[in-house]
């Protein structure tokens, strides 16, 4: 260890890995995953966006899951919350959308409004 | 290290790894590869949370579920409900955790925890502490970084000065002198020093520390060398500490891999490397002196002060010796400021301290709150009070150097100084909670015993006057107390405070002056009257049968194993006390509650 940059290098790397155990200000990731959410494949979809959040080294990116929110006929349902936004759903989520849904929500917080509820309805 | 969707924090420290944690763990790795929850469930084993009265303790995190007294059993259950499902296992919950509306609170809003400043085990239960990019995560090795780069030794000295610490091992010398004396010392080589031979009966904070959060005792020395001008430390540990010291030298290891111990840390020039030397538990070998001799590789005696470790200690060098506690603090003062650490406690004494809770009180554990926190804040909303509706008698504090509390002292604010006022001391912080049925005289008797075992004998008033004042005890506990008995302790205790050569002697009487002081009545009820109030002195106690209620069943008499109750069918029996042993057995057996005991 030669210099405070390496030292807070690691920091950084390791923060968005223990983040959950932390009191922390950040975006929320939930997918449902009751049983009606897994069926309709919610797990591959949650592996992606854990997958995506660590590829790109987001920090203070939250990937928590949550039981059914009711609407079943819709799952896999993914919800998320920037902070200082208002919280989005997007519905029928499949992992090949959760790249973009990254880019362009999380990081640019500009959500992808044709993969949202008030598309599919 | 990838990204997870939850954390499974699993209690690793000894508490519930006695209770079990290592089994849950096992049992959490076959299920999570079972249902192929791998890349979304992290498992980590932790240090102590805290709470062992209620471990083994499992955290699930985002959520915080605060999961106690978990068995194998309720593993598949939390897996199968919480982790897969999303649904919070409500009845495994920590009962104190739950709200009446079912919803669960946040840990800190826990009874137990919510009183609690945790400055020294701000990272135990936190993190993983066999990871040191966790400990870094959160803000591990950055004072190293600060003292190094940016300041000089000595204003290093001077913030931990103006903190106000004090040594936490019991003494409560100011940690900043302490170092001061050893940078003054003009010396090629000095030694900074670890210890962690904590040996008090109840005590077992630094065990928590070290086993939940070894680097930040590792990076304190670090910056404890770079202050006085040393380049190698020694944590000296028990060996029956195994865990705690298989942590400590992983975090080593660790540590010299990243360059954070070794030659030129941070570029700065610095070397400093840490070695761990076990100890064979003897308790002497916690005093200072006796420590070094023991890491030197002698017979574990004290050695005669002056000269002080600061100016001939180890290998006859300027040496500064500091508890696991003292150093768990120093990185916080150097990251937050000494006004930040100054802001809490009393006048003089800063900052927070850890405590053992043990004894008669619901929630036995760590708890760690700022100075000046009374007893009773302590034993009644953190501790949950005395179990079984009994009534406070009195609390230990200091183990066998301290004294006893008692109800009266209970809103005295904790610090050195009120404690040693009140006649009792800090000491690394074991606090034993009585109730109304220990008796004093035994527990003075305890703790003397303990002390005997661990005299080294090197000087005679530890060796020969601490025996006397045993035998003096055994005798008023066994009914054969004389009148001026209670003088003769005093006599004894105040010759040897004065003239034993170290710290184990001097403080060696304080528990029997400390009962003499509070509880008086009791002892002179031993000795006046041949009755112990707490019905604790066996040779004491007497069984009567109340002729009123005795059915005459003859039950007592056919279980009593002296055939010293007598009496015929129908008629009241007697117990003869010439030939009672005391064994209680009658009184259990009796159907109609007509033997009591006196």
């Amino acid at each position: 260890m030669k210099s405070f940059a390496e030292l807070e290098a690691i920091r950084q790397k390791t923060l968005d890995k223990v983040n959950l155990r932390r009191e922390h200000e950040g975006t929320r990731i939930v997918v449902g995953m009751a049983t009606c959410g897994i069926a309709a494949g919610a797990r591959p979809v949650m592996l992606a966006f854990l997958d995506e959040v660590s590829k790109r080294g987001l920090l203070d990116v939250t990937v928590a899951q949550t039981g059914c929110i009711g609407m079943c006929r819709l799952e896999p349902i993914v919800e998320i919350t920037v902070p200082g936004q208002d919280k989005v759903t997007y519905v029928r989520v499949t992992p090949d959308m959760v790249p973009r849904i990254v880019t362009e929500h999380v990081v640019n917080g500009k959500p992808v409004d044709e993969y949202t509820i008030g598309a599919a309805e | 290290m990838e990204l997870f969707r939850s954390h499974v924090l699993i209690c690793g420290g000894t508490g519930c790894t006695s209770s079990g944690s290592a089994q849950l763990l096992k049992r959490f790795e076959e299920l999570v590869e079972q249902n192929g929850l791998q890349k979304e469930v992290k498992l980590v084993h932790t240090g102590c949370f805290g709470l062992c009265e209620a471990g083994p303790v499992v955290i699930v995190y985002p959520e915080g579920a605060f999961y106690s007294r978990i068995t194998v059993a309720d593993v598949d259950e939390i897996v199968s409900e919480h982790l897969i499902k999303g649904r919070i296992v409500q009845r495994l919950l920590h009962k104190d955790s739950v709200e009446t509306t079912g919803q669960v609170r946040a840990l800190d809003d826990v009874e137990f925890y919510h009183k609690q400043k945790r400055v020294a085990l701000r990272n135990c239960g936190v993190i993983d502490p066999e990871n040191i990019d966790e400990y870094i995560a959160f803000d591990g090795y950055k004072a190293l970084c600060k003292v190094l780069t940016e300041m000089q030794p000595q204003e290093v000295i001077d913030v931990i000065k103006a903190s106000g610490l004090r040594g936490r091992g019991g003494a409560g010398f100011p940690t900043g002198m302490k170092w001061q004396f050893a940078r003054n010392s003009e010396n090629d080589k000095k030694y900074v020093c670890c210890n962690a031979d904590e040996g008090d009966p109840g005590a077992f904070m630094d065990r928590s520390v070290l086993e939940g959060d070894p680097h930040a005792v590792l990076e304190a020395m670090a910056i404890a060398g770079y202050a006085i001008g040393s380049d190698q430390g020694y944590i000296y540990v028990r060996a029956e500490y195994p865990i705690a010291v298989k942590r400590l030298e992983i975090a080593i290891n660790q540590a010299r891999e990243y360059g954070l111990l070794g030659e030129n840390i941070f570029g700065s020039g610095f070397n400093f490397d840490i070695d761990v030397r076990l100890g064979a538990g003897a308790f002497v070998c916690g005093e200072e002196t006796a420590l070094m001799n023991s890491i030197e590789g002698k017979r574990g005696e004290p050695r005669c002060r002056p000269p002080f470790p600061a100016v001939k200690g180890l290998f006859d060098k300027p040496t500064i010796l500091n508890n696991v506690e003292t150093y768990a603090n120093v990185c916080q003062i150097i990251l937050n400021g000494a006004d930040w650490f100054a802001s809490m406690g009393t006048e003089r004494s800063k900052g927070t301290k850890v405590f053992a809770l043990g004894g008669k009180i619901n929630n036995t554990g760590l708890v760690e709150v700022p100075m000046g926190t009374t007893l009773r804040e302590i034993i009644y909303e953190i501790g949950g009070g005395i179990p079984n509706g009994k009534k406070f008698k009195a609390v230990q504090t200091g183990g066998p150097s301290g004294g006893c509390l008692p109800a009266s002292l209970l809103d005295t604010p904790i610090d050195y100084d009120n404690l040693i006022a009140a006649g009792s001391m800090m000491g690394s912080g074991g606090m034993i909670v009585m109730d109304e049925d220990n008796c004093m005289v035994d527990i003075a008797r305890f703790f003397l015993d303990f002390t005997v075992d661990e005299s080294c004998g090197k000087c005679t008033p530890c060796r020969i006057g601490t025996r006397r004042m045993l035998e003096i005890l055994n005798r008023i506990c066994e009914g054969k107390g004389e009148d001026g008995d209670i003088e003769k302790l005093e006599h004894l205790a105040a010759n040897i405070k004065a003239t034993a050569l170290c710290g184990l002697g001097q403080t060696a009487p304080n528990p029997v002056l400390s009962t003499i002081r509070q509880f008086r009545s009791e002892y002179e009820a031993h000795i006046y009257d041949k009755h112990c109030p707490a019905g604790v002195c066996h040779k004491l106690l007497r069984y009567e049968i109340d002729t009123a209620k005795c059915k005459g069943c003859t039950l007592c008499a056919r279980v009593c194993p002296a055939g010293a109750i007598m009496g015929s069918v129908k008629e009241p029996h007697v117990i003869d006390p010439t030939k009672c042993i005391k064994c209680g057995a009658c009184m259990e057996k009796c159907k109609f509650g007509a033997i009591s005991k006196k």
